[in-house]
């Protein structure tokens, strides 16, 4: 471990073999990159596995899901199971979880990105004294299991009268909670040149001005990142609405799920993959659409999935 | 910021310029504070003052119901006689140790095996990355329970190899590997940022050690480790703490019991039962402190023991 760094030394009379990438022959260079690609399409098939297999599942009967069957095609394709997983469950029909969790991941999104934008404006381009405590507790806030803070938050809220509302659920959108993304707004505006602000500030504009017309529109990039994955993270978030939401009209997606799981046990596998595939379809229908800014935001910020 | 070279020849040496710079400082220190509101409210209603009070709950006994009664350290004192308490420390270490690390070695692996200049890349990346976005969610959780079941397709598969294991969600000895190849499953998002820390690696540095006759094995340790031990540092870090907190998955894989026998407890599951089933909330507390303070000392250790392996550009060594 402690040699690692130091660069490699060859010794003076080594015989040294002159590599050169560009002379290997074209027959090798096909060769490599045949097994390149099959050895990248073979992990793929073992990545998308699952996906493919839940989806395939779906359009299958019961009886073929469980039951002796690795393959992906059936002769007895319906779509039985999503008209099942549409009527819902405990009386509520599937499209209402659909606008449950688009009504949270919207309010997520809206939330974070104002709140997180304009905290991210004072880190990164006013000084002002205990700014950099401020952000480097900010930074602590990124690696704190977040599971300190939900009992007494519950205690708070259940003795306000909000358990079994919203408002659990988006208020920490809208206070900036997800520090993740103040500190990806910080980053990207600090690579924003200073000048900027410097001329509209003599032209006499103000912090707002600075802000609203020449900082918000610069970072469309960040914004987009912050408001996919804003947008996924609410989707997805199973623990934030178990421990609030207690009547099933107000149940997103994720707890709709669990309540089918708890009510059908086994008995109807197909629908139960069928809604599954239904609560995924937004994030997958996301991803194909914002590929190269999801990737590339994990790629430059750090992102997680 | 407010120095701009026009700005500050202007004002150099008159005292009413003098005057406007502390005015501007003023305003400065105001417009930082009301820039920074939503994120300073946030910061001290929902995680500093949550902390405290966490903090005082986890020294008394309360049950959302009845005031707090102070007891001393006994949630703590009989956390470590709770034997659910200690296997799901267990388990939850278990999944740590293993999954991260084969994780992260699976994700640099395929980094590698990506970083050329090859056709097909970036379909590869994005199809590598997929289960990352998805798979913490309950679905996916829904799903691996099936294909991990009795007679589901992995049962069916190794069958196949005449491996007979029989369905890994019901056999305690089998729901840790699952687990662990769920998160394996999901090492696209530290890939990708692998992918890019690679990318950095100037092609000089291998092209010299090729003459000097450097194998693959060498260049992997003398060039990309030491090249890439901040993004190593950085994914190790992230993903060991993201580890720690599982839920949902565990959650809906074992009905959320923490079953069978006790082999899927995971430690946020346990703290959630004994919080919001049990409400034992100040025990609950007290489970919450010890795991900000347990991942608050591998964060030092990390720290620490990075000097001496992770080396950023422009470092002497």
């Amino acid at each position: 471990m402690t040699t690692m760094a130091t660069p490699t030394q060859s010794a003076p009379d080594e015989q040294v073999s002159h590599y050169n990438p560009k002379s290997e022959s074209a027959g090798a260079k096909r060769a490599k990159s045949t097994l390149f690609h099959i050895v990248a399409l073979g992990l793929t098939a073992v990545v998308l596995y699952p996906g493919l297999w839940m989806i395939a599942s779906s359009f299958k009967p019961n009886s073929e899901i469980g039951g002796s069957n690795t393959s992906l095609w059936s002769n007895n394709f319906s779509f039985d199971n999503f008209v099942t997983a549409m009527e819902g469950i405990g009386g509520v029909s599937t499209l209402q979880f659909f606008t449950n969790s688009l009504i949270l991941a919207i309010g997520a999104v809206v939330g974070t990105i104002l709140s997180a934008s304009v905290s991210a404006y004072a880190f990164a381009r006013i000084k002002f004294p205990g700014r950099s405590i401020f952000f480097g507790m900010m930074i602590a806030t990124l690696l704190l299991p977040f599971h300190v803070v939900i009992i007494p938050q519950y205690i708070v809220f259940q003795q306000l009268g909000l358990v079994d509302t919203y408002v659990p659920l988006l208020i920490g959108k809208f206070l900036a909670a997800d520090a993740f993304f103040v500190f990806l707004m910080v980053q990207f505006m600090r690579n924003l040149p200073a000048e900027l602000d410097e001329a509209a500030r003599i032209d006499g504009a103000g912090h707002v001005r600075i802000f609203t017309s020449i900082m918000l529109p610069l970072m469309k990039p960040a914004l987009i990142s912050t408001s996919i994955f804003s947008f996924i993270w609410s989707w997805n978030d199973f623990l934030g609405p178990l421990l609030y939401l207690n009547t099933p009209e107000k149940y997103p997606l994720p707890l709709a799920l669990r309540l089918f799981v708890d009510q059908t046990q086994s008995s109807d596998y197909g629908a139960m993959i069928a809604m599954s595939v239904l609560a995924l379809l937004p994030v997958l229908i996301f991803f194909l659409v914002f590929q190269r800014y999801i990737v590339e935001g994990v790629s430059t910020q750090g992102l997680k999935g | 910021m407010t120095q701009s070279p026009t700005l500050s020849r202007r004002s150099a040496s008159s005292a009413p310029a003098q005057l406007r710079k502390s005015k501007q400082r003023g305003a400065d220190a105001r417009a930082g504070y009301t820039f920074l509101l939503p994120w300073l409210l946030g910061f001290i209603a929902l995680t500093v003052g949550p902390m405290i009070s966490s903090l005082y709950l986890s020294f008394t006994n309360y049950n959302l119901f009845e005031p707090p009664k102070w007891i001393g350290l006994d949630n703590y004192t009989s956390l470590f006689q709770d034997e659910r308490f200690l296997q799901s420390v267990g388990v939850t270490v278990s999944y740590v140790v293993f999954g991260t690390p084969l994780k992260l070695a699976a994700a640099l692996a395929v980094a590698m095996l990506l970083n050329s200049k090859r056709r097909g890349q970036g379909f590869y990346r994005s199809a590598f990355y997929a289960p990352s976005l998805i798979g913490a969610s309950v679905s996916i959780a829904i799903v691996w329970k099936a294909m991990f079941g009795d007679s589901g397709p992995v049962d069916q598969g190794l069958s196949f190899f005449g491996i007979n294991l029989g369905g890994w969600v019901g056999n305690p000895a089998m729901t840790m590997p699952m687990f662990i190849l769920l998160t394996v499953w999901q090492f696209g998002a530290p890939m990708v940022i692998f992918l890019a820390g690679l990318k950095q690696i100037p092609n000089d540095l291998y092209e010299a050690a090729s003459m000097d006759g450097a194998g693959p094995v060498r260049k992997f340790f003398n060039i990309t480790w030491p090249m890439l031990s901040p993004v190593i540092f950085f994914n190790l870090l992230m993903e060991t703490i993201h580890a720690f907190q599982i839920f949902a998955s565990a959650y809906i894989i074992s009905n959320g019991d923490g079953g069978p026998a006790g082999s899927t407890l995971f430690y946020t599951l346990y703290l959630y039962l004994r919080g919001f089933s049990d409400f034992r909330m100040g025990y609950a507390s007290a489970m919450a402190w010890l795991l900000v303070i347990v991942v608050g000392i591998i964060t030092l250790i990390f720290f620490r023991t990075s000097k001496s392996w992770v080396h950023y550009s422009g470092d002497a060594k």
